[in-house]
């Protein structure tokens, strides 16, 4: 369970990121933050793991406060994966690069390994056990990032623009794969610019503006409405802008699935779906 | 002690000086500081420079270097005073402690200057300086870009460090080895993606048509105006004088006017 209050956290140069945010996260839940660029997204996150502190209010993970424990101690529960997978890369081996938060959280040989091979294997980079991390792609360095997370099993997940950078068919195993995890009773909280990979997940969204939250709720609800999207500079999803459009025609609007959008048209085609 | 040589835009007279001009008085102290090794002429041109710190109005940062450079001047103090002690022909324990402390207000001395110097010249005059001072235009630019870009490296070094701590790696604790095997997983990333960022930014340059032109012309051109000349006049004294004074007077040693 994740309890922010009040929080507010200024920059050493002055610049004031998040200015009284209190949300509540769950276990087990699958949120999604969103927002315009500055808006205190990833400013928010790091506050989970305690990488940063707050200049005022509170936040609690499992009702410990993250000022009185360090972010190593922190983040054997959180799992944190940055946005840019070259941030942490450094080993001479994928395996080597998996191996190494095991090896600060102190795990034995035995162990280490077991959980080595398990990562590599969800996240299908066996092949490249052996291989140097700087000479694999884009999608496969940030799925080695997120393997070398993983690889300690954390109870809350944070994945910082996990989409940036892969193509629409890793896009489609990255979402199955976090609703995977999702289902096995992990809390994970993304943060993300990408409207379209979160019509398809229906995550709670927590919409953020100027260091505050604007809006929460579930996705149908948010991302359906106009005048809140337009105020995070968030553009509603294709699906929603055309039920928008057919409102006046007596269809629902709170639509921003595909297999959603079809029964629904499929149903006034009179056609069974 | 970054801080202390990181250019901040202010205007006050010395940051609108050329930077030729202040590159003379920079070379002119460091040859003075060389130049003597006795206690009372070091801590002379320790002082001297202050209201130059002042009227370029960065004191701050300039007690932000000093304090910075505070751990290497212990070191050089006491590693003089192990070595005169132990292998110097300095007689008494005050000559050595007064040996010492003129080595240590001389590298102090050599800081602050270069510290004002890179306080109060922004990296693109020092460019232009050197342009106009015939540096061949690859170098130039090459040292902008770099003085340009630590900023950024250091932004980068904390996303990093983040990144590593947030997988369980403690910076602090344990023992000097520890400590420089903890930076492995900083410094590795860190310079690949620097390798990295130059490869692209030689790129991006050389997309835009760079170096296409042999003569190039710049929008600003550097002039030595009357201040300049000024500074210059007297960096030229100091160095006269302080010729002058290393070889025809001798400096009494500040233990010597103690005792009497």
């Amino acid at each position: 369970m994740i309890k922010i209050q009040d929080l507010h956290h200024t920059y050493p140069n002055g610049v004031e990121a998040l200015r009284g945010v209190s949300l509540e996260i769950a276990d087990g839940e699958f949120v999604a933050i969103m927002g315009q660029n500055g808006a205190g997204k990833t400013t928010l996150v790091k506050h989970i793991n305690g990488l940063l502190k707050p200049t005022k209010g509170t936040v609690l993970v499992d009702g410990v406060e993250t000022t009185k424990v360090s972010v190593a101690t922190l983040a054997r529960k959180v799992g944190f994966v940055f946005q840019n997978p070259d941030h942490q890369l450094f080993s001479e081996t994928v395996e080597e690069e998996i191996s190494f938060a095991l090896k600060n959280f102190g795990y034995d040989k035995k162990a280490i390994k077991e959980r080595v091979d398990w990562a590599l294997n969800l996240l299908d980079l066996t092949e490249y056990r052996k291989v140097s991390p700087f000479m694999l792609s884009g999608g496969e360095r940030k799925r080695v990032a997120l393997a070398s997370v993983l690889a300690w099993d954390p109870k809350i997940v944070i994945l910082d623009e996990p989409t940036i950078g892969q193509d629409n068919r890793q896009k489609e195993r990255l979402r199955q794969f976090i609703m995977q995890l999702n289902k096995q009773g992990k809390t994970v909280i993304i943060v993300t610019h990408d409207i379209e990979f979160v019509t398809e997940c229906k995550p709670r969204i927590v919409l953020m503006a100027n260091g505050k939250i604007l809006a929460q709720g579930r996705a149908e609800e948010i991302l359906t409405n106009q005048e809140l999207v337009n105020r995070a500079s968030v553009v509603l999803p294709e699906i929603a802008r055309i039920f928008h459009n057919l409102a006046e025609k007596g269809f629902p609007r709170q639509v921003i699935d595909v297999y959603e959008a079809s029964r629904i048209l499929l149903q006034k085609l009179g056609e069974p779906s | 002690m970054f801080d202390g040589f990181k250019f901040r835009s202010v205007s006050s007279p010395v940051h609108t000086m050329d930077p030729r001009a202040k590159f003379i008085y920079v070379c002119a102290l460091f040859s003075v500081a060389v130049m003597f090794n006795q206690l009372i002429p070091l801590l002379i041109l320790f002082v001297i420079q202050i209201p130059f710190v002042v009227l370029a109005g960065v004191q701050k940062e300039w007690l932000r270097s000093m304090k910075g450079s505070a751990m290497f001047a212990v070191i050089i103090f006491t590693m003089n005073l192990l070595s005169l002690y132990f292998y110097g022909s300095y007689g008494s324990l005050p000559a050595i402690i007064e040996r010492s402390l003129a080595m240590t207000v001389r590298f102090l001395v050599l800081i602050e200057s270069f510290s004002v110097f890179f306080l109060t010249t922004s990296p693109d005059l020092l460019g232009l300086a050197l342009e106009q001072s015939h540096v061949p235009y690859e170098l130039c630019f090459a040292f902008t870009t770099a003085v340009r870009f630590v900023p950024v490296l250091a932004e980068e070094a904390q996303t990093i460090m983040d990144a590593q701590k947030a997988r369980g790696l403690e910076l602090e604790g344990g023992n000097f080895i520890k400590k420089i095997r903890n930076y492995i997983p900083i410094l590795i990333p860190l310079i690949v993606n620097a390798i990295r960022r130059s490869l692209e930014l030689a790129e991006t340059m050389e997309s835009r048509a760079w170096g296409a032109t042999k003569n190039r012309t710049n929008l600003y051109v550097l002039k030595i105006g009357g201040k300049d000349i000024y500074l210059i006049l007297v960096s030229a004294v100091i160095f006269v004088v302080s010729v002058y004074v290393s070889i025809y007077i001798q400096f009494p040693a500040l233990t010597q006017l103690l005792v009497g």
